[in-house]
């Protein structure tokens, strides 16, 4: 159950750019979150309420894009769809692959409700 | 009116200025979720570096044979190094008495519940702990296959261990892990001949499936077999760490959580 610390460092960063925004309120927080990341989002989704509980993020919605798992080959130069237990290049078979996506685990956004917007309404 | 402090929103005006908000200003980000604790494995690399020591986490399952390799080194090699060990494992001091109990100073991490070692866990335990002199610093993390990939402890190098007693397919359960090591152990190879499903080769190919060129060292740490091959890579590996250190570079592990590459990719 690492996805609890993980969303704790999430709401850290979280917190701080809301602080930086001069936000009270995030309405809501994007990642994206590869295969081979490490986290699985459904146990991700289970830890946020607990993780934003009480935070600037309480009301916040999670969302979470996943992201393909590709790989590009050192051998024959071509980019292919992989899986996670078959990480090969899908050309030429060979091993000597790099992940181009699919294990990032990347806080990409986050909507906040500011001072500004409020007085825009 | 103030615009960033807040000062406009009383207690009496504050659900009303919430529920007619419909404008949001989107930020956009691009970080690990684990920054901070990347930054933090960053610093612990800078100690480890400063002290020109290779730093080398093991990760397996419970009982895959973290403790005993380590005796079985600290035996072999403690004459040729000087060696360290940050223990993890458990909550329990046993695996740290075990260590202590070949003269060598190792430091116990009191993990409580937790599932894994943080970069900050190591931190404190690295000022607990005397680095100046040491040349090989083993972190044993807590055993489980999962939750230890996540995050970087600022380590050189990552050991994964496979003992044959778990089965061949365990790359195939636990990708990421696997790929994470720069050394596959596969550990209590003295109980190869009595059990009939287990192949090295075809735990090989499952990590070669997995796009992993690590190295696959096959031994038994109580058994004193293939011990050799590991002693090499350790030492090779010291060797190449002081080159870097030399021409001041670093390594840096595979860890997931230390790859920012992607979330630089990823616009
Ligand atoms: N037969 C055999 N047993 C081993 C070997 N290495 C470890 N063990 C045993 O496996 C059990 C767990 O080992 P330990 O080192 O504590 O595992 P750890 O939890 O990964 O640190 C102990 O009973 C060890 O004696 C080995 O090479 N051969
Ligand atoms: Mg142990
Ligand atoms: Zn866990
Ligand atoms: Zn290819
Ligand atoms: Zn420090």
């Amino acid at each position: 159950m690492h996805e609890l610390s993980v969303c704790q460092s999430l709401i850290d960063q979280v917190e701080q750019i809301a602080l930086d925004h001069g936000s009270k309120c995030v309405a809501s927080v994007s990642l994206k979150v590869g295969p081979l990341s490490g986290v699985e989002p459904t146990l991700l989704q289970h830890a946020y309420p607990y993780a934003s509980a009480g935070t600037v993020a309480a009301e916040s919605k999670l969302v979470i894009e996943l992201a393909p798992l590709r790989v590009s080959c050192e051998v024959c130069g071509c980019e292919t769809e992989a899986q996670l237990n078959w990480l090969v290049c899908g050309a030429c078979g060979d091993c000597h692959t790099k992940l181009v996506s699919g294990d990032e685990m990347t806080l990409m956004r986050v909507e906040l409700i500011t001072l500004k917007d409020m007085n825009n309404v | 009116m103030c615009e960033t402090c807040g000062c406009n929103i009383t207690s009496g005006n504050q659900s009303i200025a919430q529920q007619v908000i419909k404008g949001t200003t989107a930020v956009t980000v691009l970080k690990n979720l684990l920054a901070k604790n990347d930054d933090q494995a960053a610093h612990n690399r800078q100690h480890f570096d400063k002290y020109r020591l290779l730093a080398i986490n093991l990760m397996s399952s419970p009982g895959s044979g973290k403790t005993a390799l380590l005796e079985a080194t600290i035996d072999a090699l403690s004459d040729k190094y000087r060696i360290g060990v940050i223990e993890g494992d458990l909550e329990t001091e046993n695996d740290a008495i075990r260590i202590r109990a070949k003269g060598v100073p190792a430091y116990q991490i009191t993990t409580g519940t937790a599932c894994h070692l943080d970069a900050h866990m190591v931190h404190d335990a690295l000022h607990h702990f005397p680095l100046d002199g040491l040349d090989l610093l083993f972190i044993e993390n807590v055993g489980n296959l999962v939750c230890p990939a996540s995050f970087n402890l600022g380590q050189h190098l990552n050991a994964t261990l496979l003992s044959v007693t778990e089965g061949d397919d365990k790359p195939v359960k636990y990708p990421v892990v696997f790929r994470a090591a720069n050394v596959v152990l596969v550990t209590k190879s003295d109980f190869l001949p009595v059990l009939e499903d287990f192949s090295v080769e075809r735990a090989e190919l499952n990590l070669r499936n997995l796009a992993s060129i690590a190295p696959v060292i096959q031994l038994s740490a109580r058994r004193n077999l293939g011990l050799q091959t590991w002693f090499d890579w350790l030492s090779n590996e010291l060797a190449k760490q002081r080159a870097r250190i030399s021409k001041g570079e670093s390594a840096r592990s595979k860890t997931q959580s230390d790859d920012v590459r992607l979330s630089l990719r990823s616009t």
